[in-house]
């Protein structure tokens, strides 16, 4: 009845890596931010089963913060999205060279 | 039951999360992340957090990536190839997504009750709110001025200079 902790963390390893592939390969910045968010989720699933694990509610607590600085870094994210869109016409991130040297 | 339920949501998030990642249409992107989410919302059902499963929906699903669709829609969706006057699948897909999410919702009421039974570490926003008010006191209220921070950042970085 009990499903095992090892099935929830191999779920968020799958997650976490499909969301690391997606930052890592795709050139578009809302995509890359999509992908940081399925990171932080497979790592709240992570942390929500061990916590089960250990018999401790602070795991869950740690998520529901996770959550809210989540909300907090995608406000900023996307804030600065547009901006760089107002300014270069493209979200694309291989065009974002202006600090290069 | 619970097994059976795990398989099956763990299968549609994954298959979803491909979708969200490895689309071409930032539209198609958001909404797989969604089904994603709400796998994960079922996740956290069946460990025992109940509280977790519906901050996820109300504030992930819900919030977060309401404002990632109003980006998207403002910075401008890239044109569809094929964009006739007539969409014969708009209605199937809005049918679709709609009766996807209804099953979502069934998902994780039956999870919670499939849950651990008595005994085993519950989640409920009881337990969860006695710790926030207690011994994660602090923490809890600092998150508050966070977010105001992150209001104002955001205000400021979108604001246009005249």
């Amino acid at each position: 009845m009990t499903i095992p902790t090892s099935n929830f963390v191999i779920l968020a390893a799958i997650l976490f890596a499909i969301g690391a592939a997606g930052v890592l390969l795709r050139r578009s910045g809302i995509s890359i931010l999509l992908g940081i968010e399925l990171m932080l989720n497979a790592a709240n699933l992570a942390l929500v089963a061990f916590g089960r694990q250990h018999g401790q509610l602070d795991a869950q607590v740690f998520v529901f913060f996770v959550m809210a600085v989540a909300a907090a870094e995608v406000a900023v994210g996307l804030a600065l999205l547009v901006a760089i869109f107002r300014k270069q016409q493209s979200i694309d991130v291989d065009r974002l060279n202006v600090m290069r040297w | 039951m619970g097994t059976a339920v795990f398989y099956l949501v763990a299968a549609v998030g994954v298959v979803s999360a491909i979708a969200a990642m490895a689309h071409r249409n930032p539209v198609v992107n958001v909404l797989s992340l969604v089904v994603t989410l709400f796998s994960i919302a079922v996740s956290y059902a069946l460990l025992g957090a109940e509280f977790l499963a519906a901050a996820q929906i109300l504030v992930y699903a819900g919030a977060i990536l309401v404002l990632f669709l109003f980006v998207v829609m403002l910075l401008g969706a890239p044109a569809e190839p094929d964009a006739g006057e007539s969409r014969p699948f708009q209605r199937t897909a809005g049918l679709a997504l709609a009766a996807l999410a209804a099953a979502g919702g069934a998902a994780v009421v039956a999870a919670i009750h499939a849950a651990a039974p008595a005994g085993a570490l519950r989640g409920t926003a009881q337990a969860l709110g006695v710790m926030l008010t207690g011994e994660y006191l602090f923490a809890f209220e600092f998150i508050s001025v966070l977010l105001l921070a992150a209001l104002v950042g955001a205000l400021v970085l979108v604001k246009r200079k005249h």
